[in-house]
């Protein structure tokens, strides 16, 4: 039997909480390390762990790698390298041998489950095809945001007051059984004590036997967890905790126990005899086959990588410094504005672009106009303390009438039935043979009314508003230009625009729409934050006092808010109307240069789309992919970060001219004006969680899409508004779908550093939680030292000089042929 | 010349069917299109039919197709009938299954399986489409098997889950009494008219009224068997709770399938023959008191779900119950104009059901919640509270049907899975070689074998086939009981009644061949997989994928799929039990339904479910 410490209730609901999925409800989705909670771990034994623990799928198999190795995506060059640099020069062949050779029975037997399993083998009874459908019903009918008519009648003291409250004033039931009703209503039973009915005395297994409970339906305790954390996620809030969901699905495995068997049974250990149950926790013994997976698996990701350090060393010799300057646009450090970056680049060599998380550095909640409810704007960790209002918007929302509830009831439902249904038929004809916008499309646009004006300023007439401060003080829009200026070393040489480009995303029929927004504004379009920031920065006392911090900006210079939609490559200016004439003349000129330059971004993009022909010319395929991004019909109307693979903090010469297919997350950073790393560390403090969180689940979603993503999205239920399921009587899936991660290659993130390897490591190590990161390798760390132009590879908390392994990199001449020429990964290249 | 046209129609879906088969599944654009162009021309094949149809005068067209099989006093038909109700049926349904593919060829883009989902889709079209343009209940009865197994196959599009595997299974056994009262219901009208009786004939009032007069009891069962089967296939009380669990493939399958069109031939068949009951007024009660009740109920159920597809479909059962009424009523036109508008209408909500997160959110976000003023807040607590609690409970119905479907099935097949009963099969045997030799004519005319035997025989054959339903071991096992099944059957028929033996040739010949080749397939796959059993599901089809397609074939055939000439020879074997023979035709039918069970539980335990190798991604058996 099983050896362990004394039960603790507490503690073990803890722990399951820990474990469980960390994902928001559908409106806040935001990407995350899906295996956060093994990240006090190294990676590979966290993977290890989670595989053996809990039967996640955490890499691709040895035969998946064996494939990519046929094909020449893992170089052979590359796993020599690895090999030594894992095993030591002298064994190159016998491991090279064990790769690709040996056959491993990878079949695991995880440990979640096993005890109890028991009830089916013992007892002949599936206690979860009892319990689960009714359980999923009241969590699902408690926390719906708005799909039910007849609503849950909910009290303030939480989930179980709510059904006792039920219960007690009817004689009918949830349960099935009148004794357990009786006992569910007595308030006579805790959890133990429950617990002790259905496991028995031993408390041994209570853990055990919890844990396997709720992974049975992991997806709906986690979002209990989530919300339990952090009520204010849902706009009609509910009180709910893990400990409610463990009480009433013990009392649910009672009565379905109870009705099956009526009294005659005994508590499962009784049925164990000699079976033994491996306590989950019990340390693991790394096996040899985890030894291949991460020689592999390096090989996989140092091929790649290899490749960018090979193609930074070479365009980052021929760059020059642009002295005369058209324009310069501030962009969101997201992987998907790499390219249009590139284009107007290409387009007006002139120009100058920068990279920086996408909330500009100024936090706050977002009221708009006629809305209930504030929203965050900043990355999801910070609490901000201030409020912007919206105010004289001109937005109109239109309804659609085959939302309406009321064709759902019976007698007006009959007279809707009756008249509408073939108003809408014309109109699914119309959407399916000719897609435009609709109400129903999730628009990035009309996050903030383009005409409405902002409290940005603070006003001491009226301060505050749910203990919010409206708006910025002069001292505080300082603060946060100086910092965001200097952080990405623009505080001279200002160009007469300096553009500030939010980024969002429009979609239609895509519960997972907010994954699409900007992560730094907590999974919203970032119109409202670049719109403030150019407000203080266009300020003429914030830019007074901005002369005493050392930066000059003067009337010559002028900050452009503006809105890109990455799905359908349209771009939205703000504030054009208090330009002066000779701005809005330049900003003219310099639309047409936008323009063009999204034209070309919507082609490079389409090269992975198979509705739209590649060989078309980019206004042709532009208008395709607008079209794309309101079609019912189309399940991938992007594909949002997937690919994701780097994020390199610096100056934009070591990128400039790089082929880099739209994998690199770029942070604008200038080693010169930040000698002692100052600005580096808070930079690596925001992007090392962000960048590898959004990368970590990519590479879960990836490598297991059932239980670590959520599968197709083409059955998917929408849930109370707050998840997703399949079919309707299913367990929520947490994760990305499918759609959502099929390109993409599971490699870890690589994080490129451009300042001396001391100064980068003083950076991570001012933060434990941002050192955890890279001294538990979930994320790969190179540092470029300018003073040699050499690489220095983060390994066993040290950093030691890296050696390009393969330095040749592939010239092209037209991207545009490249573009064309398939629809797959691209290798990295220079353009010429 | 209409009537070329008219074959035309019922031939292009079958066509389309067949051609989707050939073209290789990488070929995603070639699938679509060719989907596309069949479906596109059958819209306007049957536009133009009716137009020129309406200029003719609009009269109701029959036609005699094909004569399948023909013996002394039986004559089995294929038969096509053309009139309003199946112009508006055909209609809708070639506009929505043109609309449906042309969104499911993007949204199914690199989706494993895009081939067997137009495949099915299209399967399902061929099925829809013989139902509505069917001239008798037998050539009907084809097109509802086919919609049975293809949607048996659509909600297990998923097979790699658990639920979708289950529900499916579930579905399909509910859809199987809906059979059997399509089977039954043919076997007391041969009986009624002794002919294959045609619905242009239905339509002769002084006919079915000089019938019905002497045979007052057999009219009614007639309308009651037909009313189970409407009430199956449009979710009607008491089945309702199928819909909502149905709901497990790509979206436009379900909305194609259980928003609009299957879920409607409910409606279809009542509107079919209701020149047979409409002068039955208890029966028409009957009808629109199932109406009236599903429409309360189930509105009541849409209105406490919190998950959108759910609410739909019971939002469009509980739409149906209405049109039950407006039938019951005499309202044919209404009926016919709710079912189309409520067809577009569920469609259209499911395929943007995704979208109704952001669209309700921002709602939330932006506008004050209306307080909606029902009734349920102005009574008692103790009357809304309850009523709350059974509406979420979907009033027991699952339940329901467990306690009186599927529990008893499934304890009878556990009792006679005990030793005794099993070893007990053994002695069947020389039992069956015995009577199988020892037959001839005169042995009829012996009143105790005449009055028992064919008793005996089929209570074992029932014993049999729940002997092959409850069997955890070999696969092997389980098949070889089902044919034997199926040989017990015969015989019990052979001594109710002269039997042919060209008949009984009929009935065995689909039996043998597909029972041979099931047998072959499984022999073969024992020996590559150690411990092939059917106590769990084992999701091999990802590794044997011709295979499954082939013992998927085998299955059908021996579950008297038309396919096989078994499927008339079923239809025979019943006309062979008389119309007081009431208990041996319980047994009979009985038995029909635990057959089908037994075989499709055996293709989806091997085939389907998560796989037993767990290398593999594992999905959760909860999602």
């Amino acid at each position: 039997m099983i050896m362990s410490k004394d039960f603790n209730l507490e503690q073990t609901i803890k722990k399951i909480g820990h474990y469980l999925p960390n994902q928001a409800p559908l409106k806040d989705f935001i990407n995350q390390n899906t295996l956060e909670a093994f990240q006090g771990l190294h990676f590979y034994d966290a993977i290890e762990m989670a595989t053996i623990i809990f039967g996640y799928k955490t890499t691709l198999l040895d035969d998946d790698y064996r494939a990519l190795y046929q094909e020449g995506r893992i170089k052979d060059e590359i796993v020599d390298a690895v090999i030594v640099r894992k095993k030591g020069p002298d064994d190159i062949l016998f491991w090279k041998n064990k790769m690709t050779q040996v056959d491993y029975p990878n079949e695991i037997q995880p440990r979640i489950g096993q005890l109890r399993k028991q009830w089916k083998r013992n007892y002949d009874i599936d206690i979860d095809s009892y319990v689960h459908s009714i359980l999923f019903r009241l969590l699902c009918n408690y926390l719906d945001q708005g799909v039910a008519i007849w609503n849950f009648p909910i009290s303030p003291d939480g989930f179980i007051s709510s059904i006792q409250e039920l219960e007690k004033n009817t004689s009918v039931s949830f349960f099935k059984t009148k004794y357990i009703k009786e006992q569910f209503l007595s308030n006579q039973h805790s959890i133990e004590s429950l617990l002790k009915i259905i496991v028995g005395d031993n408390s041994n297994l209570y853990e055990s036997y919890l844990f396997d409970q709720q992974w049975a339906h992991q997806g709906w305790s986690g979002i209990v967890h989530v919300i339990e954390k952090n009520p204010s996620t849902l706009l009609e809030t509910r009180k709910i905790s893990i400990r409610e969901i463990l009480f009433l699905e013990l009392f649910l495995e009672w009565d379905a126990l109870y009705y099956h068997f009526g009294k005659d049974w005994k508590p499962l250990q009784e049925s164990l005899r000699n079976t033994t149950i491996e306590p989950l926790f019990t340390p693991i013994i790394r096996d040899e086959f985890f030894d291949i997976i991460e020689l592999w698996q390096e090989a996989f990701e140092w091929t790649y990588y290899d490749q960018v350090l090979a193609g930074i060393a070479e365009v980052e010799r021929k760059n020059k410094r642009v002295d005369y300057l058209t324009f310069q646009g501030i962009f969101c450090i997201d992987d998907r504005e790499g390219s249009l970056r590139r284009y107007l680049e290409m387009l007006d060599p002139r120009c100058e672009t920068y990279g920086t998380p996408g909330h500009f550095n100024v936090e706050f909640y977002y009221q708009p106009e006629q809305g209930k409810h504030i929203t965050k704007l900043c990355p999801a960790p910070v609490q901000p303390k201030f409020l912007i209002k919206e105010n004289s918007s001109h937005r109109k929302w239109e309804k659609n009438v085959e939302f309406s509830k009321q064709s759902n009831s019976l007698i007006r439902g009959w007279i809707y039935s009756l008249l509408i249904g073939f108003w809408s038929i014309i109109k699914l004809f119309k959407y399916i043979f000719k897609p435009n916008m609709s109400p129903a499309v999730a628009s990035s646009f009309s996050h903030m009314d383009k005409d409405s004006t902002l409290s940005i300023e603070f006003n001491p007439s009226h301060p505050t508003e749910k203990n919010l401060q409206i708006g910025f003080t002069i001292e505080e829009m300082v603060v946060r230009v100086e910092t965001l200026l200097k952080s990405i070393g623009l505080t001279d040489r200002f160009a007469p625009i300096v553009y500030i480009i939010g980024h969002g995303s429009s979609s239609i029929n895509n519960p997972h729409y907010a994954a699409y927004d900007c992560g730094a504004c907590s999974g919203r379009p970032g119109s409202v934050n670049a719109r403030v920031f150019c407000y203080m920065a266009n300020h003429p006392e914030v830019r007074l006092r901005l002369q005493s911090k050392g930066i000059v900006l003067s009337e010559h210079t002028r900050f452009i808010g503006g809105l890109h939609d990455t799905t359908r490559d349209d771009i939205l200016f703000f504030d054009e109307g208090k330009l002066s004439s000779k701005h809005l003349a330049l900003h003219r000129e310099y639309q047409t240069v936008f323009s063009k330059a999204l034209n070309n971004n919507a082609k490079e993009r389409s090269r992975r789309f198979k509705s739209i022909n590649t060989k078309l010319s980019a206004e042709q395929i532009h208008v395709k992919v607008q079209e794309r991004s309101v079609s019912l019909f189309q399940p991938r109307p992007e594909l949002d970060h997937a690919t994701n693979a780097l994020c390199i903090v610096g100056n934009r010469y070591i990128t400039k001219g790089l082929f880099l297919d739209r994998r690199a997350f770029m942070n604008s950073y200038d080693y010169a004006k930040d000698p002692e790393g100052v600005y580096l560390s808070s930079i690596l403090n925001a992007a090392t969680p962000v960048c590898g969180g959004i990368n970590l689940q990519y590479y879960f979603s990836r490598v297991d899409n059932q239980k670590l993503g959520s599968g197709t999205k083409l059955p998917h239920n929408v849930m109370g508004l707050i998840g997703v399921a399949n079919g309707t009587d299913g367990d929520l899936r947490p994760g990305l779908p499918l759609q959502a991660i099929e390109v993409h290659d599971p490699i870890r993130l690589l994080m490129i550093v451009e300042h001396s390897p001391e100064i980068v490591q003083k950076a991570i190590e001012s933060n434990p939680s941002t050192y955890s990161w890279y001294s538990k390798a979930w994320v790969h760390l190179v540092a470029f030292n300018p003073s040699d132009r050499s690489f220095y590879l983060w390994k066993n908390n040290t950093f030691e000089p890296y050696t390009v392994v393969l330095p040749d990199v592939e010239i092209i001449e037209h991207i545009d042929t490249l573009i064309e020429s398939k629809e797959d990964n691209f290798p990295v290249y220079v353009l010429k | 010349m209409t009537l070329i046209l008219l074959e035309f129609i019922i031939a292009i879906p079958i066509l389309s069917f067949l051609m989707t088969w050939f073209v290789p599944a990488s070929e995603e654009k070639w699938i679509a299109r060719s989907v596309w162009i069949f479906n596109a021309f059958h819209l306007i094949f049957i536009l133009s039919f009716i137009v020129l149809w309406i200029l003719n005068g609009s009269d109701s067209i029959n036609l005699k197709e094909l004569v399948l099989f023909k013996s002394i006093g039986y004559e089995f038909f294929i038969d096509f009938y053309f009139d309003k109700i199946t112009a508006v049926f055909s209609v809708v349904g070639a506009f929505l299954t043109l609309l449906i593919t042309t969104y499911s060829s993007d949204y199914l883009h690199r989706e494993k399986g895009y081939k067997r989902f137009f495949n099915t889709i299209q399967f399902f079209y061929v099925g829809y489409t013989i139902i509505i343009f069917s001239g008798n209940l037998e050539t009907l009865f084809i097109g509802w098997e086919i919609l049975g197994v293809s949607s048996f196959l659509l909600i297990a599009f998923y097979d790699d889950r658990f639920l979708p595997v289950k529900n499916a299974i579930k579905v399909f056994s509910i859809y199987r009494i809906g059979d059997l009262g399509i089977l039954l219901a043919m076997w007391l009208s041969h009986h009624l008219w002794h002919e294959n009786i045609t619905f242009h004939k239905l339509n002769n009032f002084e006919l079915v009224h000089e019938h019905l007069e002497s045979h007052t009891w057999v009219g009614v069962s007639i309308s009651l068997m037909i009313l189970l089967s409407a009430c199956v296939k449009s979710a009607q009380l008491p089945f309702s709770s199928w819909l909502p669990r149905a709901m497990e493939g790509p979206t436009p399958s379900s909305a194609i399938f259980y928003g609009s069109l299957a879920v409607h031939l409910g409606v279809f068949l009542l509107l079919r023959t209701n020149h047979f009951w409409e002068q039955q007024i208890s029966v028409r009660i009957l009808i629109a008191s199932i109406g009236f009740l599903t429409a309360i109920l189930t509105s009541s159920i849409a209105r406490a779900q919190s998950s959108i597809k759910g609410q739909i479909a019971y939002s469009s059962t509980a739409q149906i119950g209405i049109i039950f009424i407006e039938i019951a009523l005499g309202w044919d036109i209404l009926a016919l104009i709710h079912f189309a508008s409520n067809a577009f209408l569920r469609s259209y909500q499911l395929l943007v059901s995704p979208s109704m997160v952001s669209y309700f959110i921002r709602e939330s976000f932006f506008v004050d919640k209306p307080t909606v003023a029902t009734w349920i807040q102005r009574v008692p607590k103790r009357i809304s509270y309850g009523f709350y609690i059974l509406s979420t409970k979907e009033w027991n119905l699952d339940l329901w049907m467990y306690k009186t479907y599927w529990d008893p099935l499934r304890k009878m097949s556990a009792i006679l899975n005990t030793p005794f009963w099993i070893k007990g099969i053994w002695f069947t045997i020389p039992l069956y070689i015995y009577f199988w030799f020892n037959f001839s004519e005169r042995l009829l005319t012996i009143h105790w074998i005449h009055d028992w035997l064919p008793l005996l025989f089929s209570s074992i054959s029932l014993w049999v086939v729940f002997r092959a339903f409850g069997e955890k071991g070999k696969p092997f096992r389980a098949w070889t009981l089902v044919i034997y099944y199926h040989f017990w059957t015969a015989l019990s028929v052979m001594y109710n009644e002269q039997f042919k033996i060209e008949q009984l040739g009929v009935y065995l010949s689909g039996v043998i061949v597909s029972g041979i080749l099931g047998a072959a397939l499984l022999l073969w796959m024992q020996k590559k997989e150690k411990d092939l059993l059917l106590d769990r599901y084992r999701g091999l089809k990802r590794q044997y994928p011709n295979l499954s397609l082939f013992f998927l074939l085998a299955c059908l055939g021996l579950s008297g799929f038309p396919i096989t000439p078994t499927f008339v020879g079923e239809d025979l074997l019943f006309t062979h039990i008389h119309e007081d023979q009431v208990i041996l035709a319980y047994m009979t039918s009985l038995s029909y339904v635990v057959e089908g069970l037994a075989v499709m539980r055996i293709y989806a335990r091997l085939f389907m479910g998560p796989s037993i190798r767990t290398f593999h991604e594992i999905a959760y058996k909860s999602s």
